[in-house]
């Protein structure tokens, strides 16, 4: 990369959209996914970072959309549509839902990696986006970093090589 | 609605005073274990977004060692000790003199990561064990939770019970450290009551003024 080009940061519970050459990245998923949806003829993409897998977990009034799969990824949808990505043409790449520590409790809410990676595949199936690659589970953290012009994303993972899916 | 966050100075006090006394029965723990003389810093309670949280220590990306217990009981909440990799390698150093092992290797040490998990074990112990003498709460730890990765997959745990009701954690976060100027072992705790919890623990100290 020999000049600066746009690097669009989203942070927990948030969400964003990104054209070539930027790229788009979300740092230190744990239990939270990340989830692409692009265009890969258009070169846009945007990505969701969400915490939580079902706004009716909510017992807040005054909810953040952008928290929870259920409400973020139509969200990220609409907004990517509205900069003329093409619905019909949108692919989906997703990373993150780990487990990083295993309770004892039974507690749900410690289960809450593979719930989210299981809401968020069946809110992409809803929608009729495929997944085209994914690298989910397990107990470890991810930062990944999404290229629109390539369609790559890029996973690192603590102290392990990079890996491109 | 009141949200949880708005905290008078009086229930600040109060928790800073929580962190006050965890953290200095800490540090007098690891004062013995380490045969050195160990200080801690005044705690600082903040309010912060889920993004500022994993700021304060480096970033979510940042790589970090910590050891999580995960409180039960009547004041249900998540504690941190929380060391840089160069901190937990030289805290394992001091325990077990002539290890050189690197905490990040592949495949993992075994006798580094049950070193430090027992350090852990001892250090966070003696924080909850001050804090249920001092507010009379029966808090009863899960076992140690040792990780070794990104600061916010590992940070993202203790904030669960909290995003349910709202996008700001409350953190009581204490720094505890020796006297090296050079290479130093420097922890911080990091408290994260449940939501419901606060009230409780104001209740158990005498603030009544909380709903």
């Amino acid at each position: 990369m020999t000049k600066a080009e746009t690097m669009v940061k989203v942070g927990i519970a948030d969400l964003n959209i990104v054209r070539a050459p930027g790229m788009i990245r979300t740092a230190g998923l744990g239990s939270c996914v990340g989830i692409v949806i692009y265009d890969e003829g258009k070169h846009i993409a945007g990505l969701s970072h969400i915490l939580l897998p079902d706004s009716s977990l909510a017992k807040q009034t005054d909810i953040n959309y952008f928290k929870y799969a259920d409400t973020a990824i139509p969200i990220l949808v609409n907004k990517l549509v509205g900069e003329g990505a093409r619905r019909y043409a949108l692919k989906a790449k997703l990373a993150g839902g780990a487990q990083m520590f295993h309770f004892t409790s039974n507690s749900d809410i410690m289960r809450i990696g593979p719930r989210n990676t299981e809401a968020v595949l069946a809110i992409l199936e809803a929608l009729r986006i495929p997944v085209i690659a994914s690298d989910t589970g397990g107990k470890i953290g991810r930062t990944i970093e999404f290229n629109p012009q390539t369609n790559r994303l890029k996973i690192k993972k603590a102290s392990k090589e990079e890996q491109f899916i | 609605m009141n949200d949880y966050t708005n905290l008078t100075n009086t229930q600040k006090d109060v928790l800073r005073e929580i962190g006050n006394i965890g953290a200095g029965n800490a540090a007098t723990s690891m004062a013995k274990l380490l045969d050195k003389k160990i200080d801690m810093q005044v705690p600082s309670v903040k309010v912060v977004s889920f993004d500022e949280v994993m700021d304060l220590i480096g970033g979510p990306d940042e790589l970090i060692a910590a050891v999580l217990f995960r409180i039960q009981g009547e004041a249900p909440g998540t504690v941190y000790f929380i060391l840089s990799i160069e901190e937990a390698e030289f805290l394992i150093n001091e325990i077990v003199p002539g290890f050189e092992g690197k905490l990040l290797a592949d495949p993992v040490n075994e006798f580094a990561i049950s070193a430090l998990q027992e350090a852990g074990n001892i250090l966070t112990g003696s924080y909850l064990s001050a804090l249920s003498d001092f507010t009379s709460i029966n808090m009863q730890p899960s076992v140690p939770y040792l990780s070794v990765d990104m600061a916010g997959a590992i940070l993202t745990v203790g904030l669960l019970e909290v995003s349910q009701v709202s996008d700001y954690a409350i953190i009581i976060d204490t720094k505890i450290n020796d006297q090296e100027v050079q290479k130093g072992v420097q922890g911080n705790f990091l408290l994260i009551p449940d939501p419901g919890s606060l009230s409780i623990l104001f209740k158990a100290l005498g603030i009544k003024d909380y709903d």
